[in-house]
């Protein structure tokens, strides 16, 4: 019988000396030392911040900028920014919260360091008034997220397309042809008659995105939740107008039925299949990155149909698990300077939530080459100071993902319109309770 | 026993015992030594987690949120009435079925054809491998690109034959069938190799037997391989089951563009495991009901691992070997 604790005792040392061994493999973190720091930025899409980095490093000499995620769906970045929160470990050092996030990341405060502790309300003025409230927490005690963009939203097309359907490709007399969703139906209706073999929009999902966030910032405010934040999908008139005059996009055949994002949106920018896309600011980078230099000069920017809008925008946070927080800090506020916010502008096009940086001469005369010399700077900046945000309730995310698909299965002829409304109400109900 | 013939004492007792000792808790002990790694391994990365993923499903379980209050078998229960939940069961087993079966039929086929005396018999042994080397996300991105609606080479040579473009993606059985491709495509060589070494296992004389009982080639097949290949048949049909049923890597990467996890707008090829990201995870971070997901699919495995079993035991009955024992 002595045998017996003898064994255990074996066994007990045998997963003590294993656990240290794996406990000692853990630990070799790198530490915080005299020697030069790196931070990692976490970001999705194109943030333009490459240039800034360099100007940053050459400042600083002790600190050594490394980016991560550049060119990546938001729909890969925001879980593993989740994981990386809730493991602890693993997020950058500067984190990039879209904001249609930004509501769950401020539900749990705890996550990141608040900005207001290191002098960050000094730089309130820096910021547009509803960009700067939207990195706040409920109750304003602590600020999660300085600014980066906003989202103004144009309308991109494609000269080459329009001229093959006789129709006018100067981007004044193009705005001249919409300014009604419509109107921009009807001349859709003229360029599906012209037989050019592209379609007139890539997909219905990015229209009604923009129809429905124009719609909301002229009426109520809010989207799919009120502001007290019930689910009001069902009930706010800007999400069934949006959805009705999606329908008639739809039914007139205008789409090409690309699902946003896909390989085979990808393939379509590349094949010129379809001639215009709702651009908010940040697309015209996506635009240039997916359609390639052999598209460029052929696209151009008119001014979206109905009255402007917002749609995206992202905030700049430090996770409380940087082990550099305070170089971190100061890297998150030069990005998001006027300086910052404007040379973003210049490399990939989000437009600056900074009123300076909007009234900077290197803004409001900003031109785009690839878009055929648009002055994107009065195009997207004109009106940017009026933009009416519009809010987003915890769940948001999850929702626009069950209405969006609702969308996309009327237009791919899986449901009808009825019974796709029917889907979106439901689904987007059932996902606002998990 | 050794039998001692002189009186004299035996030589240096002493020295020897020590050894004996030291080599008697060797043999005690040293085995628990050697299959340790093993256990502590899995007891890391297999008994904790599903240990941990259980305590975790029993809470409502915010993947950030500070507080998870306990729930006891909530999650559990609102799981069973979800319809998104059975759908997602609907496509991972019929997923599993079309292709498994023709996986496992095929590698069959492929084993008996390497069996025979071909030439460079090695090269085409090897080659069946190769598919299985590739990363998955890699073979994900292709056959997705291949099967796109509108720019995929498999709907262009559709249509060469006058066949309408499928919509492989809006589709849900054409979207079970393209992700089966995927799957079949990269584990058909690796199991046809299995069966293969099974195979090289049975003995001559009873394919000699057979023929001079006047068996063809396809009665041989069917009552001598198939039978003494029911082990190795069922260890492979174990491990697609596994496979099978925990598909994630090609359903997802098959589906590209805004909120891939869904599996087509539909959910037309979202599998068990997707569905189970997809609440763990973006959108819903629900840790608890994820978690909640993770065991019913556990369950699941066990469930039709044991009837694959049970199938095929009754299946091959007449097994020569061994059937007494039973």
């Amino acid at each position: 019988m002595a045998v017996i604790p003898r064994r255990r005792l074996a066994a007990v040392a045998l997963v003590a000396a294993t656990a240290l061994l794996v406990t000692a493999g853990c630990g070799g973190g790198d530490e915080p030392g005299d020697g030069p720091v790196t931070l990692t930025v976490d970001v999705f899409g194109q943030f333009g911040y490459e240039q800034l980095y360099q100007e940053y490093m050459t400042a600083n000499p002790g600190v050594k900028v490394v980016e991560r995620g550049t060119g990546t769906n938001l729909d890969e970045y925001s879980p593993k920014l989740t994981q990386w929160l809730a493991a602890g470990r693993g997020a950058g050092d500067v984190v990039a919260i879209e904001e249609g996030l930004l509501v769950e990341y401020k539900a749990n405060p705890g996550n990141f360091v608040n900005l207001l502790d290191h002098g960050a309300a000094d730089l309130k003025g820096n910021f547009l008034e509803w960009k700067w409230n939207a990195g706040l927490t409920a109750d304003g005690k602590q600020l999660i997220g300085l600014g980066t963009d906003v989202g103004g939203i144009a309308m991109c097309y494609r000269k080459d397309l329009f001229q093959k359907a006789g129709l006018p490709t100067e981007r004044e007399a193009v705005s001249k042809l919409w300014p009604t969703w419509p109107d921009y139906i009807a001349t859709g209706e003229k360029f599906v008659a012209a037989k050019t073999g592209a379609s007139f929009l890539d997909g219905a999902t990015n229209t009604f995105n923009t129809i429905l966030l124009q719609t909301a910032g002229n009426t109520s405010g809010y989207s799919y939740y009120d502001t007290s934040e019930k689910l009001v999908v069902d009930s706010n008139p800007a999400v069934r107008q949006a959805w009705d005059t999606t329908m008639d996009i739809v039914d007139s055949g205008l789409s090409g039925k690309y699902g946003s994002w896909s390989e085979e949106w990808v393939s379509a920018f590349k094949q010129s299949k379809f001639a215009t896309i709702a651009c908010p600011a940040w697309m015209t980078g996506v635009i240039e990155a997916n359609a390639g230099t052999g598209a460029q000069d052929k696209w151009d920017i008119a001014r979206v149909p109905g009255n402007g809008g917002n749609w995206g925008g992202s905030h700049l946070a430090v996770p409380k698990q940087s082990k550099h927080q305070a170089e971190a800090i100061k890297l998150a506020k030069f990005l998001t300077s006027a300086k910052g916010q404007i040379g973003a502008f210049k490399a990939k096009g989000p437009l600056p939530s900074s009123p300076q940086a909007l009234d900077d001469p290197a803004i409001t005369g900003a031109t785009n080459a690839y878009f055929s010399g648009a002055p994107v700077g009065a195009i997207f900046g004109t009106g940017a100071k009026s933009l009416k945000p519009v809010y987003m309730g915890p769940k948001n995310q999850a929702v626009r993902t069950e209405v969006e698909n609702a969308v996309r299965t009327v237009e791919l002829g899986q449901r009808s319109p009825t019974q796709g409304w029917t889907d979106a109400v439901t689904n987007a109900k059932k996902a606002a309770a998990k | 026993m050794t039998v001692q013939l002189d009186a004299r004492p035996p030589v240096a007792p002493a020295p020897q015992r020590s050894p004996g000792r030291l080599s008697r808790l060797d043999t005690r002990y040293s085995p628990y030594l050697y299959v340790a790694p093993f256990f502590l391994i899995f007891g890391i990365f297999g008994a904790y987690p599903l240990a941990y993923t259980f305590w975790v499903s029993l809470h409502d379980w915010d993947l950030l949120g500070a507080d998870h209050p306990f729930v006891g078998a909530e999650n559990y229960t609102r799981l069973l009435a979800d319809a998104d939940f059975w759908h997602a069961l609907v496509n991972t087993l019929g997923i599993f079925v079309i292709s498994t079966v023709p996986q496992l039929l095929a590698a069959l086929w492929l084993a008996n054809l390497l069996n025979r005396g071909l030439r460079a018999r090695t090269g085409w042994r090897m080659a069946v491998l190769v598919p299985n080397v590739t990363s998955t996300a890699a073979v994900a991105i292709v056959f997705g690109v291949l099967f796109g609606r509108e720019f995929g080479m498999i709907n262009w040579m559709l249509d060469l034959v006058g066949v309408d473009a499928i919509g492989w993606k809006s589709n849900r059985f054409a979207s079970w069938v393209a992700i089966s491709a995927m799957v079949d495509w990269r584990w058909t060589g690796y199991n046809a190799l299995i069966l293969l070494a099974a195979m090289q296992a049975i003995p001559r004389d009873l394919y000699e037997a057979a023929a001079i009982d006047g068996a063809g080639r396809a009665r041989q097949f069917w009552s001598v391989t198939v039978p003494l290949l029911k082990p190795t048949i069922i260890f492979c049909t174990i491990i697609a089951t596994i496979g099978g049923l925990q598909l994630f890597t090609e359903p997802r990467m098959f589906n590209s563009g805004t909120n891939p996890i869904r599996g087509g707008p539909l959910r037309e090829s979202q599998t068990l495991t997707m569905y189970m990201f997809e609440n763990a995870f973006a959108p819903h971070y629900n840790f608890g009901y994820g978690s909640a997901v993770a065991w019913l699919l556990f369950a699941l495995i066990a469930i039709v691992a044991a009837v694959n079993v049970l199938l095929l035991r009754r299946l091959g009955g007449d097994r020569p070997q061994k059937g007494a024992a039973r």
